[in-house]
């Protein structure tokens, strides 16, 4: 661990002018991967910006029929929020998945996505979600959808400066359901071999109309599969259209063999976790 | 030897006031308040940090060590590295364990330490250490136990040859020892036999996962004297062995232990502590080292991975005929994997009259191996209990019926020539069958599997006092450690001997200056071990206060008996006196002579062997390989159980940890030698949610050695968890796993080839 | 080194000042600063749980909170979870059911079970081994500690 220093500002802007300024800054909100990483001298910020103090990062509210998620809001507050978590059942699973209840006191979406693991809980669940991102930066605010920040591991298309600010969740159309659903070899306190994110909507006779298939810890990034939605739009979601959105999960996968699973196992499985996770959005959709 | 319940009068029909029920633990108040202390829990003044720099590299040669930078920094009080040690020669007990806390001629795996570093804060201490230069070599490394016997592998150990085999004097290898142990006839046993099984196995290295790592104090005093604290399972042998490594000698170091975190047999040896002892002694300073979850994976010592066959066959009937098997046992970079233990144990438990094993140990470039419960069984055990399974369902028969039919009994010999006394694997078995879990029907979509485990259970050097105080409170002084709650257990052993309240009593556990030596606390044999010497000790003390009631009474000695704590005359004949509790004669020393203690030190003999059955229900998601575990019970003979609740949690906490190793827990190593996995985030522990509740039988067949009947429960329960796991896996997915752990991606592997065949 | 920075902590009601390192940890503050060390310290990577505190009454593992970040906040540790000399009834089912063996896992998990109790004065089996699903402890196989909290629920429940 190297020198460094620490500084809470209490305005984006603030916080902006700080990462701007310093060349190894980072931004720090939950820490539970940067405080990880900082004693394996993974990496060694010459300041750490915690944001923590900024009211627009920790908070959620109702926008447009939809929600607005502050980046910093902690996992276990976000779970609390029942209006939230009615809507966005499949969110609030990948979220409850980032770590024990200890890590989600203090681990937050924004953190979880510009960790820029593969294999983040909640990031295949905001993809599938279509969660778009308020990024605060030295050249003013911009947005921009969940699946375009990871570019690689530990690397994002956020630039020198820019801060995620917040995530919002458009307003759900009837008949809609999410869910997210892993595989890891424990119940809990593990990183995902296999993460999907699954969003559909129905129309009235129970037809898709819309459906966004994410995958996570199968690629560098997580993805989102286009032919895997596109396979559900139109059909009843039977097990046909299921098996060829399952086919298509798997194609997709760009997984490497790690200690956490191999290449493999990560392209078999992704088809199965893909279905269930399917069929249990189209559960919620349908009772909805 | 005649043993000593046959002076003591091992009475089963002795009505019990203390022993059976369950208090509450001396030691547990602070440990739920927080104010227990434990290895890196103690602060002295000028206390300096000790940070312990590491090898990448898991086979190198060390040209040489740089240390003066670091040396410079401010705040860097000591550096040390091999040269701070004592030459000792290789092969020898003390110079293979100098090598492995400190590296010198090689580093030897990823994680052997080379060199370290006191200062003033552990910031400076990190600091320092990335300015240390060594001149590495990097050799080639072997990782597998396999790979490690071709021809050709690199060797750890120039000069290591193999014991045991004849004409290995001139050639290098990584195969310490080739053992045999036979008895009988196997090709006759075979022919016998009207199904014969033979399959591989192996299985990987699980580290015993104490929640609480390593840590330490060390002093060495201006007058060459070391005090060390630690959590330890062994203060004695820290001591001697630290005297040897540093050729000092063992009266000058004192070894005192913190409450320990969990050891589980991964802290009878000791790993960073010496460097702290010789960093203090060069920086004239205490200095604490506390070792990281990662130092923990990379630097101590995990069970031993292994590859071996066996062979069984039985007749129609049921009737083993022959067992055979071959053995290979990693041990990592030194020797020391108690290896011995598996071909004794892997069949004792079953009246086998033909066996063959032959076993080989074998190094290779990871950390040396260190004890874990019944070190070496349970990872053989996988296999055996498989194969019985195996048969019971080729000759069809009940899986518990054809252990019953085998089942070792009272006289029955086993293979390290010991005839067994009154052993319990029958009463087990039959309340296996009884038990509720085995007679309610298997749940839809589930399997079931059984499998059973033997441990010898051990006794050895242990010595203990027991003082009366003057107002008649008893304080016990244990040389052992206490990793579960013995020094309770062994309390109300004291408390029923002296027929005192057990609140009365209270044990310490006493630094290596203040007791005689005593073995490590392992094997299953401290609450054995310790209690019989401090039953001892209580039973002098009885003596003793008998002899003062004498005097105090003025008749003589064998007019006074002494009952449920008072010392009564022994008939109206002595004459009419009113009873003398503990108190009032411990008042009186001065009318009888002073002090009243008993002291104890035996190499105690005479422990019981354990036996146990484990049954578990598990469900297989045939999709991707998870395995769920739904129910689990484990029935075990304890002999005597002192403290239930403590058995019970004996019984749980291994099948448990067993559960981590029959499904996740794993080394995993890179290409490049090194470990992947060094952290509770992929070193897969089972977590609460992971697991159900553990149900337990414990059945009572006393060792009739033991005044209380006790034997020890701490080994068995792991032994067979990994096997009744893979049976019920089996009965739910039609597969026999050949390989541990069974982790989702094998899982899914067997059943997509058994779907293919 | 950086210079280091001026903390004021409110330890279990008390008021402690220390001088940190930026990156200091919590839990090391608390252990080696303030000299509290009922926080043990199992892993430093929130794996293990048994630095378990509540951070203004937030369940965290204090090896990922910076000692830095809690000046001027509440914390609440092992050592105040008793009232005076009565324990609290999860310490004393602990201590009557053997939910803890060695202890070095047990002031996390009493942590983090009352701040479940809190939320949840009856949570069935299944949730009390989810919310403790971040506490390891390797002597029990839990069986007991999960009854423990059960059994103090109950009581509480009654109280
Ligand atoms: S020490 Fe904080 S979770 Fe292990
Ligand atoms: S009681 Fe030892 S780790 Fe939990």
């Amino acid at each position: 661990m190297v020198d460094i220093n620490y500084a809470a500002p209490d305005t984006l802007d603030k916080a902006v002018a700080l990462l701007a300024r310093t060349g190894g800054a980072k931004v720090f909100a939950g820490g539970t991967d940067v405080i990880v990483q900082l004693h394996a001298d993974l990496i060694e910020p010459e300041l750490l910006v915690d944001i923590k103090n900024i009211p627009e990062v920790r908070s959620i509210a109702a926008e447009k029929g939809g929600f607005r998620v502050g980046a910093a809001m902690p996992a276990m507050k976000i779970l609390d929020h029942k209006a939230f978590a009615t809507a966005w059942p499949g969110v609030i699973e990948g979220v409850a998945l980032i770590g024990s209840v200890q890590v989600k006191g203090r681990a937050t979406i924004g953190g979880n996505l510009c960790n820029a693991s593969p294999a983040a809980d909640s990031v295949p669940a905001l993809i599938a979600a279509g969660a778009v991102c308020t990024i605060v930066g030295p050249n003013g605010r911009r947005e921009a959808p969940v699946e375009t920040i990871v570019t690689g591991p530990g690397k994002t298309s956020l630039a020198k400066g820019e801060i995620i600010a917040s995530f919002f969740f458009p307003a759900r159309a009837p008949h809609s359901g999410d869910c997210y659903l892993r595989l890891t070899p424990r119940t809990e306190m593990d990183i995902a071999v296999v993460g999907v994110g699954v969003s559909l909507t129905l129309d009235g006779s129970g037809t898709c109309t819309a459906a966004r298939v994410a995958l996570g810890a199968v690629a560098p990034t997580p993805l989102l599969v286009a032919a895997a939605g596109a396979a559900l739009v139109g059909t009843k979601v039977d097990a046909a259209a299921l098996a060829k959105m399952a086919a298509a999960a798997s194609a997709a996968c760009r997984p490497i063999s790690d200690k956490r699973g191999t290449k493999e196992y990560r392209i078999k499985t992704a088809a199965v976790i893909a279905r269930r996770t399917a069929e249990k959005a189209l559960e919620r959709a349908r009772a909805n | 030897m005649a043993s000593i319940l046959e002076k003591s009068g091992f009475n089963p029909d002795k009505k019990l006031k203390i022993v059976g029920t369950n208090p509450v633990k001396h030691d547990g108040p602070d440990k739920v308040t927080g104010r227990a202390k434990f290895g890196a829990d103690l602060m002295l003044p000028g206390m300096l940090f000790g940070k312990v720099l590491r090898s990448p590299h898991p086979h190198a040669n060390i040209r040489s060590i740089d240390t003066s930078a670091a040396e410079k920094v401010p705040g860097v009080r000591a550096v040390v590295t091999r040269a701070d040690f004592p030459e000792l020669p290789f092969g020898t007990g003390p110079g293979d364990l100098s090598r492995n806390i400190m590296a010198r001629e090689k580093a030897l795996y990823d994680g052997h330490a080379v060199a370290a570093v006191a200062a003033t804060s552990e910031a400076i201490a990190k600091k320092a250490l990335k300015l240390i230069k060594v001149d590495y070599e990097v050799l080639p490394h072997v990782i597998d136990v396999r790979d490690a016997m071709k021809a050709g592998a690199p060797v750890l150990h120039p000069t290591l040859r193999t014991k045991g085999v004849e004409g290995a004097a001139d050639k290098q290898t990584n195969v310490v020892e080739r053992l045999v142990l036979a008895v009988g006839d196997i090709d006759k046993g075979f022919a016998e036999a009207d199904v014969v099984i033979e399959r591989t196995f192996d299985s990987q290295p699980m580290h015993q996962g104490y929640i609480e790592p390593q840590g330490c104090v060390a002093n060495w005093t201006d007058d060459g004297q070391v005090d060390l604290w630690c959590t330890t399972q062994g203060t004695h042998v820290f001591r001697d062995r630290l005297g040897e490594i540093l050729k000092m000698e063992s009266a000058k170091i004192r070894v005192t232990q913190s409450e320990m975190g969990g050891g589980f047999g991964g802290k009878t040896g000791f790993y960073a502590e010496p460097l702290a002892v010789v960093l203090s002694k060069k920086a004239r300073r205490p200095v604490k080292i506390v070792l990281t979850r990662s130092e923990v994976f990379r630097g101590t010592g995990p069970v031993s991975g292994t590859h071996y066959r066996v062979k069984m066959g039985c007749t129609k009937d049921g009737r083993i005929t022959a067992a055979d098997a071959e053995l290979l046992f990693q041990t990592g970079a030194f020797t020391g994997s108690m290896y011995f233990n598996a071909p004794q144990a892997m069949f004792t438990r079953y009246a086998l009259k033909n066996i063959r094993t032959v076993s080989y140990e074998v190094v290779s470039n990871r950390p040396k191996v260190n004890s874990f419960r019944a070190p070496c069984v349970p990872q053989i055990v996988f296999g055996v209990e498989q194969i019985i399974n195996e048969l019971a369902e080729k000759i069809g028969i009940d899986p518990i019926d054809i252990r019953l039919k085998n089942a070792m009994k009272q006289g029955d010999t086993t293979i390290y020539g010991q005839t067994f006394g009154p052993i319990g694997f029958v009463e087990t078995l039959e309340a296996s069958k009884k038990c509720d879990h085995y007679r309610s029907p298997v749940p839809k979509g589930q399997g079931r599997g059984v499998a059973a485990g033997f441990w010898f259970n051990r006794g050895g050097d242990t010595t203990g006092s027991l003082t009366v105080t003057p107002d008649g409170s008893v304080t016990l002084m244990l040389g052992t450690s206490d990793v579960a709650g013995s020094r309770l257990s062994i309390s109300m052993m004291a408390a029923e001997e002296l027929g005192v309240p057990l609140d009365k009593v209270r044990a310490i556990l006493a630094d290596t200056s203040s007791i005689g030596n005593n073995r490590v606390t392992a094997g299953s044999r401290t609450t054995f071990s310790s209690g019989m010497v401090i039953i001892d000790s209580a039973r002098k003390v009885i003596k003793e206060l008998c002899r003062r009631a004498a005097i105090i009474w003025k008749v003589p000695e064998d007019g006074v008996v002494f009952e449920d704590g008072f010392c009564k005359p022994a008939s109206s004949n002595v004459g009419e006196f009113a009873p003398l509790s503990i108190a009032e004669i411990a008042a009186k020393t001065s009318v009888s002579h002073g002090a009243i203690s008993g002291h104890s030190e035996m190499n105690v003999t005479g422990e019981g062997p354990g036996f146990g059955l484990h049954i578990v229900d598990v469900e297989v998601d045939k999709e991707t390989g998870r395995v769920d575990i739904k129910r689990y019970t484990v029935i075990e003979d304890a002999g005597k159980a002192i403290h239930p609740l403590q058995v019970e949690g004996q019984y749980q906490g291994g099948a448990i940890q067993g559960v981590g190793w029959a499904l996740n827990e794993e080394y995993v190593y890179g290409a490049d030698g090194r470990l992947q996995n060094p952290g509770f985030l992929d070193y897969r522990m089972p977590v609460a949610s992971d697991v159900p509740m553990v149900d337990t039988v414990i059945v009572e067949v006393p060792n009739p050695n033991h005044p209380y009947g006790l034997r020890g429960v701490g080994e068995v329960p792991v032994v067979p968890t990994m096997a009744a796991i893979a049976n019920a896996i089996h009965a739910a997915a039609g597969i026999w796993p050949d390989s541990l752990p069974m982790s989702p991606p094998k899982v899914l592997d067997w059943i997509e080839a058994a779907q293919k065949r | 080194m950086a210079k280091k920075a001026h903390v004021t902590l409110t330890v279990n009601g008390d008021e402690y000042e220390a001088l940190v390192d930026p990156g200091q940890t919590l839990v090391d503050a608390l252990r080696n600063e303030l000299q509290l060390t009922g926080t043990k310290e199992g892993c430093s990577t929130g794996d293990c749980g048994a630095c378990s505190i509540r951070l203004d009454g937030e369940l965290v593992c204090s090896c990922l909170v910076l000692a830095i970040e809690a000046d001027g906040r509440r914390i609440d540790t092992i050592e105040g979870m008793a009232n005076g000399e009565t324990l609290h009834p999860l310490q004393r089912n602990f201590l009557e059911l053997n939910g803890l063996q060695c202890g070095i896992c047990t002031p996390g998990i009493l942590i983090a079970a009352k701040a479940l109790l809190e939320r949840n004065p009856d949570p069935t089996e299944t949730e009390v081994r989810y919310w403790l699903a971040g506490n390891l402890c390797r002597c029990t196989g839990y069986d007991k500690v999960i009854r423990s909290v059960l059994a103090a629920a109950a009581e509480m429940r009654r109280a």
